[in-house]
């Protein structure tokens, strides 16, 4: 019977993989791109743009792309754009924008025009029909709008959230029948047991510790599991968008700013024990300390490590064309598979390392902002 | 820097903070609260169960230490008892021992007494018989002499004889 049912499961993931791929493998770059070699990435400025394009986020969730008969390919999915406009609400598919990312595909609705520049999409200034570009390559004709797109950042947070929940809820239910979970659960027990008494009992204390695991847990395995999800060909990159990244940072500084004792402000605006004087001074300091440095440092050590790593292995893999030359295919791919290899071991190392030190820096603040002053300094 | 402040989508942060919110709302709910409970009711239990077998290992160390003692004083009684059985014993081997000794010197006393007497009487036997015999002797003696001096003189000489002899 339980075979039975892992066979169907395959069954269906299987269909539904090759159900996309044959859909939207139909689906093409009509435009045909300026170069004659049908958009293949294989110079040194085309594989950094490709690299600097990859890490943005993306308005379509594309697998891979290739090129035939001098025509761009891409294999992926459409997602939903959601614009917050001048005209209020406007939605509709990406596959719109035909993988156009430089504004020359204009997109009509409801009498607005769009283009999509760079990965962000602009509103056309009234009465303009294309989109016009300064020498920094900023448009100078359209403006931003909000965009509360479904984007690939977006998919990824629902996929991974939705993972999250479905294995950790399955983890809380087999508690309710045996005292030691069995099959995977088994294996994010010690995990969970790890954040709670590595990361969040140490840097918090006994006393408190418990109200702000929950939240600790959340963003370890959140931020965990987006970064191992990035190093797959999916190629996520959510932990390493700015947004995410500040988001998460701006959590913990809420949590510590509202759960701060009083003697934890009374330290950062009125320090006892120092000359009248430099108190104000020494207030300055500890509230962009507090407010400003330590979210800042969260937010940016995560977004730069990600970002970092991405574009490394990327890097690294492009080896195989831009050093094709020198080496010839074989020395390049080769160079390329074993340097990107190791490199991409790194980064998995990488990966559990920035959650730790999210989570670990995030506990830290909190129980900074939670101990009891009541010692003298 | 203007790059990153560019590529900072204000849309995104407001999607991915709802998310997030609800994410750990749900989290909390459904996961973390459960989880935790059960790990620290397990945790609970075990430490309770360590408890419960310290404490009934030294229940059994101290039966066991009244077990010993009981038997120990048993063999000490046993002891006891074996030793004040041997003395009884050995007092009453003794005792007949003794009762003994005096019942044989009493009988060998007894016996002696009796020898004495029955000497004695053997003795007198003898006396007498020897009279007897001295008055026979000298009957026939007499009766000798009555007919022949001689044989009558050498017959009391031959039993004169005898007689030292004796």
């Amino acid at each position: 019977m339980k075979v039975a049912q892992k066979t169907i499961k395959f069954l269906l993931i299987a269909a539904i993989t090759l159900f996309t791929t044959v859909n939207f493998a139909s689906e093409s770059d009509k435009k045909q791109d300026n170069q004659n070699d049908g958009g293949r990435v294989n110079t040194k400025t085309e594989v950094e743009d490709y690299i600097l394009h990859h890490i943005k986020d993306s308005h379509d969730f594309s697998l891979f792309s290739y090129t035939s008969n001098g025509e761009r390919k891409h294999v992926g999915f459409p997602l939903p754009v959601i614009l917050w406009t001048s005209e209020g609400l406007v939605t509709f598919m990406s596959s719109e924008f035909h993988h156009n990312d430089d504004g020359h595909v204009i997109v009509e609705k409801k009498g607005l025009k769009f283009a999509k520049v760079h990965s962000k999409i602009y509103e056309l200034d009234k009465g303009v029909s294309s989109i016009n570009f300064d020498e920094d390559h900023h448009p100078t004709n359209a403006h931003k709008v909000l965009d509360f797109s479904i984007t690939k950042s977006v998919v990824g947070i629902l996929l991974i959230g939705f993972l999250l929940l479905f294995w950790f809820s399955r983890l809380a239910k087999q508690y309710k029948t045996k005292q030691i979970p069995t099959g995977f659960a088994r294996v994010l027990e010690p995990l969970v047991l790890y954040v709670r008494d590595e990361i969040a009992r140490p840097n918090i204390g006994e006393k408190h510790y418990r109200k702000f695991t929950g939240y600790l847990l959340t963003v370890f395995f959140f931020i965990w599991v987006l970064n191992l999800a990035g190093l797959t060909p999916l190629g996520f990159n959510v932990t390493g968008q700015l947004a995410v990244t500040a988001c998460l940072a701006i959590f913990t500084l809420i949590i510590y700013s509202v759960s701060g004792t009083k003697g934890y402000w009374m330290h950062m605006l009125w320090m006892p024990g120092v000359p009248v004087l430099i108190r104000p001074v020494l207030a300055i300091i500890e509230l962009a300390g507090a407010l400003l440095i330590k979210p800042f440092s969260l937010l940016v050590r995560l977004f730069a490590n990600i970002s970092a790593g991405h574009i490394v292995v990327m890097s690294l893999i492009a080896i195989m064309f831009t050093l094709k030359e020198s080496l010839g295919v074989v020395g390049a791919t080769g160079l390329s598979f074993v340097l990107s290899f190791f490199i991409l071991l790194i980064e998995v190392l990488v990966a559990f390392l920035q959650a730790y030190i999210f989570t670990m820096l995030s506990a830290l603040f909190i129980g900074m902002a939670v101990e009891d002053h009541a010692e003298a300094h | 820097m203007e790059t990153l402040l560019n590529d900072f989508s204000p849309g995104l942060f407001a999607v991915s903070t709802i998310l997030l919110l609800a994410l750990i709302a749900l989290m909390v709910k459904f996961a973390w609260k459960p989880i935790l409970n059960s790990l620290e009711e397990r945790e609970s239990g075990i430490e309770n169960a360590l408890a419960a077998a310290e404490n009934a290992r030294k229940e059994m160390q101290n039966l066991q230490a009244d077990n010993e003692k009981l038997v120990k004083e048993a063999r000490a009684e046993r002891d006891a008892m074996m030793k004040e059985a041997r003395d009884i014993r050995d007092k009453m081997i003794s005792e007949a021992k003794e009762d003994a000794k005096e019942v044989t010197a009493a009988l060998i006393e007894k016996a002696q007494a009796s020898i004495v007497q029955e000497k004695q009487a053997a003795l007198a036997e003898i006396k007498k018989n020897v009279a007897e015999l001295s008055i026979g002797i000298a009957e026939s003696v007499i009766k000798k002499e009555l007919s022949n001096k001689k044989d009558q003189l050498e017959l009391v000489e031959d039993i004169l004889k005898e007689v030292t002899l004796n």
